[in-house]
């Protein structure tokens, strides 16, 4: 029965990360509503989340809507349908790419750049000098970097929808000769307002999926450099992956009646 | 070990960390503005004793109460209250990179809301002056100072609140001889001014001659000896004499494989 032992040993590890994931999550997303709370720092990370991801959204919103654009005309050809890439380039933008890519990229970004430094601090023991300067660490470090993401994400999925569709726009025009208006009148005349809205509540969630992952990997890293590195490691893929799901959910919930 | 009326009083405290058992019915009381030193080998479970006291680790049975309040399986505001009695100077010093050197210092205040920005700054100052730091390094990052300086900030964050009780984390490890004895000497003079009760862990022997009323030594989890400071020297016991003469032959065996 011996080679039983293993397999019971990783189930119960796997349990009991589950079960501290959990309770990371209901004590951080608490303490979100509860005071006090710590307005410079959610500026300072809204800054850092927000505000310096922009040229990283930005290029992967132009490229994506570009290629999309590109691909949609060498399918949509064989059927004479060129006439549908506006329609198809905003809606996967708005609805899939956008927040997806967005998140996908700002997960690489800031996931690994939180875990990183709640790592470090934990391995220094500066989380416990946070303890014992009367400062509840899941208040002071965990709580406005979620807040922060939940609030600067939806922002920077706009600013990819709104790159996205004017990458699409530069490939139709421009190199594939579609007329201008009539490009711009086809995107807004398909374009829905729960298009949009999908799409930002979905980059909310992810906002609190990639912040809480950094922080979560972070705060329980151990043992030194290796240690945040593995953190930082994890963190990235747990974001990721918790993100496609999220999506999928998301969309289901969403979508499932259309 | 009978002290009337300790300040911190520690009985049959036992901590295991899976089937690792570091302390195994740990007795110690701290008397009011004493200065007591736990020393023993690394790897004894000194430091976790400290973070059983301070609540940042969760002793598995035994009674730890300061000022008569117990603290081991206490709720989060016990231990808010019974740690804003607290100042501690870790190991590594434990600054928080990314703030000045005085709000560092001044850290504990600001999160309590007892004095504005302004004051909080000026308080930090007087209290670097008091570790012989000049106001010019009040606005440089901890990462720009030598490993004794950043150790007299800690010590300088420590007693910022005034605390009752001062908790010194291996104050001397990886200084030089000469920044070690500064610090001890620090040491002294800060808690005999503001009459705080100090707990210590070290084996650096100059450094516990020198800060201690009372040395107690660890050794595999128990407390094996305690006394005067003065009486260490012919204590009668072949572990302490072992170590304080630091000697590889006597009945403490370490784990050295060739």
């Amino acid at each position: 029965m011996n080679f039983l032992q293993p397999i019971g040993s990783i189930f119960l590890g796997f349990l009991t990360s589950v079960g501290r994931l959990v309770q990371f999550t209901i004590s951080a997303l608490s303490h979100t509503v509860r005071p006090p709370f710590y307005p410079r720092i959610i500026i300072r990370q809204m800054i850092d989340i927000g505000f310096y991801s922009l040229p990283v959204v930005g290029l992967t919103g132009i490229f994506a809507g570009m290629v999309l654009a590109l691909q949609s005309y060498t399918g949509f050809a064989r059927f004479s349908a060129e006439g549908a890439i506006a329609n198809v380039v905003v809606l996967s933008i708005t609805r899939e790419l956008g927040p997806v890519l967005a998140g996908l990229m700002v997960a690489g970004r800031i996931g690994a750049s939180l875990a990183a430094e709640i790592g470090t601090m934990r391995v220094t023991e500066q989380i416990d000098a946070l303890t014992t300067l009367s400062t509840n660490p899941m208040k002071f470090l965990v709580a406005p970097r979620i807040v922060a993401g939940l609030i600067t994400f939806p922002f920077l999925v706009l600013v990819a929808d709104i790159i996205g569709v004017f990458g699409g726009y530069i490939v139709a025009v421009y190199k594939l000769g579609f007329n201008p208006s009539n490009y711009l009148q086809n995107t807004w005349n398909f374009l829905q307002a729960e298009d949009v809205n999908s799409g930002l509540v979905k980059a909310a969630v992810f906002g609190v999926i990639v912040t809480l992952m950094g922080c979560y990997h972070g705060y329980h890293s151990r043992g030194g450099a290796q240690g945040v590195g593995m953190a930082t490691t994890n963190a990235v893929v747990s974001a990721s992956i918790m993100i496609l799901c999220s999506d999928y959910i998301l969309t289901e919930m969403f979508f499932a009646g259309i | 070990m009978t002290d009337p009326t300790p300040k911190i009083r520690i009985r049959g405290v036992k901590k295991a960390f899976g089937r690792k058992v570091v302390l195994d019915g740990f007795d110690l009381d701290v008397g009011k503005g004493e200065s007591v030193v736990i020393i023993g080998g690394s790897g004894t479970g000194k430091s976790v004793a400290l973070k059983c006291i301070l609540g940042l680790l969760e002793a598995d049975e035994g009674s730890i109460t300061v000022d008569g309040r117990e603290v081991v399986h206490a709720g989060a505001r016990v231990h808010e209250e019974v740690n804003s009695k607290f100042g501690m100077l870790f190991q590594g010093s434990a600054l928080f990179d990314s703030l000045p050197v005085w709000e560092n210092v001044s850290f504990g205040l600001l999160a309590e809301k007892r004095v504005n920005r302004t004051e909080a700054k000026e308080i930090a100052i007087a209290k670097l002056a008091q570790v012989g730091l000049g106001a010019d390094v009040s606005e440089l990052s901890p990462a720009e100072l030598s490993g004794g300086m950043q150790k007299r900030v800690a010590l300088a964050r420590a007693i910022a609140m005034d605390p009752e009780i001062i908790f010194f984390d291996e104050p001397t490890t990886g200084l030089d001889p000469i920044m070690a004895d500064v610090i001890n000497d620090l040491i002294v003079k800060i808690t005999r001014k503001v009459g705080a009760t100090a707990l210590s862990i070290t084996h650096d022997m100059a450094s516990a001659h020198k800060i201690a009323n009372r040395i107690a030594m660890l050794y595999e989890g128990k407390i094996i000896w305690a006394g005067p400071t003065e009486d260490i020297d012919h204590s009668g016991n072949a572990y302490v004499d072992q170590f304080i003469h630091g000697k590889a032959e006597g009945p403490i065996k370490m784990a050295v494989r060739a």
